[in-house]
């Protein structure tokens, strides 16, 4: 059933882009850690970091493309999901400081005893074993868009009400983690990282375990998304994004539906966040900010709805770009870069990239095939015109 | 012979020792400044303050910022005018120079509330009401017992109503921690403090517990109570009035939302750039008329609320023109192309007016403030209060006596019917949009008067605006006014409760719970506009 499963939802351009991931999450890392500094294919373990980040996004943009391509659940607050993996991620990596921290507290991070904490949050409880952690990155996400999602699936908030909704979710978890009282460091956020699981987080061997199991996390993550669109389950929730009505009067239950993909969804946006924040070394409120939710859909927008490999595709593509250009003279240009991509996208590529590619390719690929259909046929000689003389 | 020359000479002598005794208790306390000493001080303080002399009031006043100097030597005291000569205190003569090894009248804190209350004493005859009445406000804070007969002398010939009750207020005061004074005068005491029934009067009333003859104490608590229960029904005016005031600023901010929203189902993440274009125009009449024309400032807005409508009214049909009416029927791409457009428009205000605020300034008429009962209230709220309720009425007006009105609200209710009685809904759709978009201009320009004016002020208002318009109901005027100003007095409410991070959380948790509720807002459209 499993492999069965698996053959089904792995056509080609799946196993082509699992590959190009795949070898990608194992040359870079064997290149930077083998080869010699000064090597022209040597890649340098900045870029090990900055690459990593993108996979993060990717997998991220993964979990939107899932429930906008799919169910046609527009989420303007998948960032908080993202960011409370990061938040659970932080917990651990705090936790290991221990005495290493500025004021030397064993079981206190820094900013509790610097805010006067008398002892350690409730929640924060546990944080110091990394299963438990793990555990989280996982719960905490899901448990919130479970919550949230039954409230809002089954009272049947939809479209633009729900994008609104979800937009206030996330800006009211930053407010909140913006306060210094809520135990989550205030607007400095968690930072001043040690080690995870033993390992020092600055070394290299670490950034590129760490990058090489991103890769591993979009593999899955994808893996996984392909197995859910391709199943029945996907043919539904398909039906959904295209009919809701009518699929209800047939007899689904949409909400259910809704639902599991919405809390699959923040789970895998958590696991991307938990990922990211030992690469990026922080985490702090303004993960929460409304802006990032937004932007990260429109990574998906850019690459392609309801493709999984585009949103993929276009995290990276629209993140390289933000580096190129807010590293250079481009910098103060790179808003109306961002804001023209939003309009340009929705209105001229709205199939985005891998999409637009698909629609221009599907067409040639089927010419092409009857073609070599015709032509085969022609030299089985069993159907030639030419019979007729 | 001899004897009575030397007694002539002792009296001589006598007499000319004792001049400057003779000379009176004033000169006497001018001395007593100069031995460095705080308990001569003190009397000194108190005797200058009760002597009438013109010269009191500024020696005390000099004393208070350390510019009383007296030299050691010649045991004489100056005053160190502010414009930098010196006069003789003793005599208030100019004097040339103050000797080298003359210093300031030390203080301590003790000193330092003598000389406050010597000083509101003082002032408490002074010919101006205003003078006045802040001197016996003074009183009343430090309760000397020592000016109590100039309070009385002041109470006798006040004439001014409202100084004649802040001086029976200080006397009341006074009279209340005097040990000595009878228990009758300091229940009638206990009665005018609690008249009075602020802050200070509760905190007065709960200091001058101890000590007191037993009705007097009971009359107090009595008197304590009666005042927190006004305090509480005041400060609940006061959240009321706060919560009014941010209520008309989401009423503003939302209404444009509510039109476009409402009529064309089109989310525009954009509209809070709209808002922060008002503010700019705003910025650049002003500017205008500073440079050219600096006596019309106070007309300024006169100019600027039509100029923003005009300006962000037009960029609201260009952008209709140019990307909306590519994305009818496309809500969640209208989401996107949107806040892209929010994005360039932020930049491009950002790039040409720089990051950092711009100074708005208000115009004489809106700045200030008056107070009713214990509440203050600014000239700014109150203006925009009655600005947006002035607005709101306009567009509802608008909305049900013009031809363009009723086209709007017949698209609103049937769009494809509207379309078949011949109503260019396009052209509709444009005006529409231009609109809400010049509402939002206006908002502007009143929010440019309370907050500052940086390319992010629109990004604060659009998710408290989308909230309003959701809470209230789309497609409906009166549940956006609704919405904001129930949402403006309940954020107010909590505030004080939950502080204000988690007052606006709590909101905001609250309408998402009210969503799942009610889907389609408080006033929600009936029919089957709902399901198109």
């Amino acid at each position: 059933m499993t492999s069965h499963m698996l053959t089904r939802s792995l056509d080609r351009a799946a196993t082509l882009f699992i590959l190009i991931v795949a070898t990608g999450g194992i040359l870079i890392p064997l290149s930077n850690l083998l080869l010699p500094a000064g090597s022209p294919f040597q890649v340098p373990t900045y870029l090990v970091a900055l690459w990593g980040k993108y996979v993060c996004y990717a997998v991220l943009a993964l979990s939107i493309d899932l429930i906008w391509g799919y169910c046609g659940i527009l989420s303007l607050g998948h960032g908080a999901f993202f960011a409370l993996g990061g938040y659970a991620m932080g917990m651990y990596l705090m936790r290991q400081i221990g005495t290493r921290g500025v004021y030397g507290n064993p079981i206190l991070p820094d900013f509790m005893v610097f805010l006067n904490y008398p002892r350690l949050p409730w929640y924060w409880n546990g944080f110091d074993m990394f299963w438990f952690a793990a555990i989280m990155v996982i719960l905490v996400p899901g448990l919130l868009a479970f919550c949230f999602g039954w409230f809002a699936f089954r009272s049947r908030v939809t479209g633009v009400y729900l994008s609104i909704i979800t937009q206030a979710m996330t800006y009211a978890l930053l407010l909140g983690f913006f306060r210094n009282d809520f135990g989550f460091g205030g607007n400095n956020g968690l930072t001043d990282f040690k080690d995870i699981l033993g390992f020092n987080v600055q070394a290299e061997g670490t950034r590129v375990a760490l990058f090489a199991l991103s890769c591993l996390a979009l593999i899955i993550a994808f893996v996984i998304c392909r197995a859910v669109v391709t199943s029945k389950l996907g043919k539904v929730l398909i039906a959904i994004r295209d009919a809701e009505s009518r699929t209800r009067f047939i007899g689904y239950r949409v909400e259910s539906y809704k639902l599991f993909v919405f809390t699959l969804s923040a789970c895998m946006a958590g696991v991307a966040g938990a990922l990211y924040v030992p690469q990026v070394g922080i985490i702090n409120p303004s993960e929460f900010a409304p802006g990032n939710s937004i932007e990260a859909v429109i990574w998906v927008a850019v690459g392609g709805r309801g493709t999984l490999v585009g949103a993929a595709l276009g995290a990276i593509v629209v993140n390289y770009a933000k580096t190129f250009f807010t590293s250079g003279v481009l910098a103060p240009y790179w808003l109306f870069m961002l804001g023209a991509l939003f309009i340009l996208v929705t209105l001229l590529l709205p199939k985005g990239i891998v999409g637009t590619f698909n629609s221009w390719w599907q067409p040639f690929k089927a010419r092409q095939l009857a073609a070599a259909e015709a032509s085969a046929a022609r030299e089985d000689g069993v159907s030639e015109p030419k019979m007729a003389e | 012979m001899f004897y009575r020359l030397r007694a002539l000479a002792l009296a001589v002598l006598v007499i000319a020792f004792a001049v400057p005794a003779l000379a009176g208790p004033f000169d006497d306390a001018i001395g007593k400044f100069t031995t460095d000493d705080f308990s001569d001080t003190e009397e000194a303080i108190g005797v200058v303050a009760s002597s009438g002399n013109p010269l009191a009031y500024p020696i005390i006043s000099a004393l208070q910022d350390e510019r009383l100097m007296f030299d050691g030597d010649s045991k004489k005291v100056y005053i160190k005018q502010t414009d930098g000569k010196a006069i003789d205190a003793a005599t208030g003569a100019a004097v040339d120079s103050i000797p080298d090894g003359a210093s300031s009248v030390r203080l301590n804190n003790r000193l330092r509330r003598s000389v406050e209350a010597a000083l509101g004493g003082l002032t408490l005859l002074s010919p101006e009401v205003a003078t006045r009445i802040t001197a016996a406000q003074s009183v009343f804070k430090s309760h000397e017992e020592t000016v109590l007969p100039t309070v009385e002398k002041a109470l006798a010939k006040e004439t001014d109503r409202t100084a004649k009750q802040a001086l029976s207020e200080a006397r009341a005061a006074i009279l209340l921690f005097k040990s000595d004074a009878s228990e009758v005068d300091k229940l009638e005491a206990v009665a005018t403090i609690k008249g009075r029934g602020d802050q200070d009067a509760l905190a007065m009333l709960s200091d001058a517990g101890s000590d007191q003859p037993p009705s007097v104490a009971k009359a107090a608590a009595a008197a304590i109570s009666s005042i927190q229960s006004r305090l509480a029904m005041w400060s609940a005016v006061q959240n009321a009035w706060y919560g009014l005031s941010l209520g008309s600023v989401l009423l503003l901010a939302a209404i444009g939302l509510a039109i476009t929203f409402g009529v064309m189902g089109v989310i525009n993440m954009a509209h809070g750039e709209m808002v922060m274009l008002g503010a700019y125009t705003t910025f650049v009449v002003q500017e205008m008329i500073r440079t050219r024309l600096p006596g019309a400032f106070d007309y300024s807005l006169f100019i600027a609320v039509p100029l923003a409508f005009l300006v962000s009214g037009a960029v609201g049909v260009l952008i209709e023109r140019s990307i909306i009416r590519f994305l009818y029927g496309r809500p969640l791409e209208t989401l996107l192309a949107t806040w892209g457009l929010s994005l360039v428009l932020q930049q491009a205000v950002r790039t040409i007016f720089g990051p950092t605020n711009r100074e708005v300034g208000n115009p004489s008429w809106m700045s200030g403030a008056f107070e009713l009962g214990q509440i203050t209230i600014t000239y700014n709220r109150l203006w925009i209060l009655c600005f947006t309720l002035a607005v709101f009425a306009i567009l509802l007006l608008m909305l049900r006596f013009t031809s363009l009105g009723l086209q709007m609200r017949a698209v609103t209710q049937n769009r494809r019917m509207a379309a078949s009685m011949g109503i260019a809904t396009s052209r509709v759709d444009a005006l529409t949009f231009g609109l809400g978009s010049g509402i939002a201009g206006i908002a502007g320009v009143a929010l440019s008067q309370i907050d500052n004016v940086s390319p992010n002020l629109g990004q604060s208002y659009i998710i408290d605006s989308f909230m309003v318009v959701v809470f209230g109901g789309v497609g409906n005027l009166w549940g956006t006014l609704v919405g904001a100003f129930s949402l403006g007095i309940a954020n107010k409410f909590l505030e004080p409760v939950a502080g204000a991070v988690l007052g606006k959380i709590a909101i905001l948790v609250l309408i998402i719970l009210f969503i799942q509720k009610r889907p389609r807002g408080l006033f929600a459209l009936k029919g089957r506009a709902v399901e198109a």
